[in-house]
C-alpha cells in the first residue's frame, strides 16, 4: 500500500532544519497544518464523493472522510507529492478498511474478496459481454440519482475502480497505487467494471438486450 | 490481438490511456471485428451518456466546518522583513530580468542571504536565452570530468533520468565570490539547477526548504559539500529530486 510505503521513510536530514516559512521551530506544527489545509482542502469534495460511493451512506462518509483528514494531518510529513488526492484516497481507503468495514455491512473489503476477484481475473473470459445491438449501442439518457443508483450497486472492486476513473477522473496507475493492485487488474476491473454498468443500465431501460 | 484481449484494451483506448502503437494495433483489430466495433461504439455511448459533473457529491458544510476546526487557528503575523517579502512573492509577474536586479539590491544582509540571493540570480540567469548549460550533454561521465580545472571541487554528477529527472549538462557559474558549478536537471518543462558549493559561505545556510521569489530552494549537504537545488516546480517534487539525488550518490560513495 501506498500508505504503509510512505510511513516507513525516514525523516530526509533537509526536514530536520527549521520551519521553512516562519523560521522558527515553535511554529512548525502551525506551518504543517496551514501547509496540509491548502493543499487538502481543495479535495474535500472528492474525497467525499469517494466516501458516498464506497460506504453507500452519507453519515458513514462523513466519519470518515473527517478521520481520513485527521490522519492525513498526522501523516503529512511522509507525503511525498505531485498528487494529493490519490494520497488522500489511499487513506480514505484504508480507514473504510479498518473502521467502518465492521459497521456496514453492504461493505466487502476483506482480503477474501479482493483476493477472490484477483483470481477470476486471471481466468480467461472474464466474463460475457453482452452482444452490442443497434438498439444497445446508445444507451438513453438517464437522471443523475438513477445512474449514482446504478453505480453504487456495483460489486466493491468495480464500483471503487469505476469511480476512481469516471468521477475522480485518476490515471490507470494512480488508481493502481490508491488500490494497491497491478496496473493489469485495474483494466480487467474497469472493463469489468463498465460491462456491468451498461447492462444494469439498458436493464433500467426496460429494454432487454 | 484477439477479442478478449481487445475487450480490455479498448476501454484503455476510449481512456486514452494507450501509447500510439499499441493504441494502433487496438484500433486496427476493432475495424475489422464485428464482435468489437459495436461494442466501442457502445462505450462510447456510455461514456458520453453519463453526466460525471452530476455523479459528484458536495461534502455537507457541517463537515468542511469540523475539519477546518480541527486545524490549529492561524496566527495574526507580525510584518517583518520575511512576510514582505512573501508578500511581494505573491506578486508574481514579476519580469525575470526585474527579479534577477531585485534579488541584488534586497538580499544582501547576512550571508545565507546573499547565497540565496546569488543562487536565485544564477538560477534566473541561466534561464535566459542560450545560457543554461555550458556543456551540454545527458552523459553524466561527460558532464563531470568538464569542471576539472574549472572549479577546486569535484562535484558529484549522477544521472536521474530514470527516475524523472534528465541531466540537461553542466553550467559555470559565480555566487558568492567563489566559481561554483551548477548541474542542470529538467523535468517536464520545468528546469532545476542544482549548484554545489563549499566553505564557509555554503555552511551558512541550514537544510531547509525555501521559497524566494517563487522559486523554491532546497539546500542540503552530501560529502562534504552543499547542495542548493533551485526551480519553479512545487516543493514536493524538489524535495523528491534531492532525496532521488541523494539515493543516487549513495552506491557510487561505497565502492
Amino acid at each position: 500500500m501506498m500508505l504503509d510505503r510512505t510511513q516507513r521513510d525516514l525523516t530526509p536530514a533537509w526536514k530536520m532544519g527549521r520551519d521553512p516559512v516562519t523560521g522558527n521551530g515553535g511554529d512548525r506544527q502551525q506551518d504543517k497544518a496551514r501547509r496540509f489545509r491548502d493543499a487538502a482542502l481543495p479535495c474535500l469534495d472528492d474525497v467525499y464523493t469517494l466516501a458516498r460511493y464506497l460506504l453507500r451512506d452519507s453519515g458513514d462518509a462523513e466519519d470518515a472522510v473527517q478521520e481520513c483528514y485527521l490522519r492525513a494531518l498526522r501523516h503529512f510529513d511522509t507525503f511525498r507529492g505531485p498528487e494529493i488526492k490519490p494520497w488522500l484516497f489511499a487513506i480514505l481507503r484504508n480507514v473504510c478498511r479498518s473502521e467502518f468495514a465492521r459497521r456496514s455491512g453492504a461493505l466487502h473489503y476483506d482480503a477474501s474478496l479482493d483476493g477472490l476477484a484477483d483470481n477470476d481475473e486471471d481466468t480467461a473470459p472474464l466474463w460475457q459481454e453482452p452482444q452490442a445491438s443497434p438498439e444497445t449501442e446508445i444507451v438513453q439518457q438517464r437522471d443523475a440519482a438513477t445512474i449514482r443508483r446504478l453505480i453504487a450497486d456495483l460489486p466493491q472492486p468495480f464500483r471503487e475502480a469505476s469511480v476512481l476513473r469516471e468521477i475522480n477522473d485518476l490515471s490507470y496507475r494512480e488508481i493502481a497505487d490508491v488500490v494497491g493492485v497491478p496496473l493489469g487488474t485495474v483494466m480487467s476491473r474497469l472493463a469489468r467494471a463498465r460491462s456491468l454498468l451498461r447492462q444494469a443500465w439498458v436493464a433500467e431501460e426496460g429494454t432487454p438486450r | 490481438m484477439n477479442c478478449s484481449e481487445a475487450e480490455i484494451l479498448l476501454h484503455a483506448l476510449l481512456d486514452g490511456e494507450l501509447d500510439a502503437g499499441n493504441a494502433r494495433e487496438v484500433e486496427v483489430h476493432v475495424e475489422n471485428c464485428a464482435r468489437c466495433a459495436p461494442q466501442l461504439r457502445a462505450y462510447r455511448g456510455l461514456r458520453q451518456a453519463m453526466p460525471i459533473a452530476q455523479l459528484h457529491f458536495a461534502a455537507p458544510a457541517s463537515l468542511r466546518r469540523r475539519i477546518e476546526q480541527a486545524f490549529p487557528a492561524p496566527r495574526p503575523r507580525a510584518t517583518t522583513r520575511r512576510s514582505m517579502l512573501r508578500g511581494f512573492v505573491m506578486g508574481a509577474a514579476v519580469s525575470t530580468a526585474m527579479a534577477a536586479s531585485l534579488v541584488v539590491a534586497v538580499f544582501r544582509t547576512d550571508q545565507e542571504q546573499r547565497v540565496l540571493g546569488d543562487v536565485v540570480s544564477a538560477h534566473v540567469r541561466s534561464l535566459q536565452a542560450e545560457h543554461l548549460t555550458d556543456v551540454r550533454t545527458s552523459d553524466q561521465h561527460t558532464v563531470k570530468p568538464w569542471f576539472n580545472g574549472k572549479v577546486d571541487i569535484a562535484p558529484p554528477v549522477v544521472d536521474l533520468t530514470a527516475k524523472g529527472f534528465m541531466l540537461l549538462g553542466g553550467r559555470l557559474d559565480y555566487i558568492d565570490g567563489q566559481n561554483v558549478p551548477s548541474i542542470v536537471y529538467r523535468r517536464r518543462t520545468h528546469v532545476i539547477n542544482l549548484f554545489v558549493m563549499q566553505g564557509a559561505a555554503a555552511e551558512a545556510c541550514e537544510p531547509r526548504l525555501q521559497t524566494v521569489l517563487g522559486f523554491n530552494i532546497q539546500c542540503w549537504t552530501a560529502n562534504g559539500l552543499e547542495l542548493f537545488a533551485i526551480s519553479d516546480i512545487n516543493a514536493q517534487e524538489l524535495r523528491e529530486f534531492a532525496e532521488k539525488f541523494e539515493a543516487a550518490l549513495r552506491p557510487a560513495n561505497e565502492t
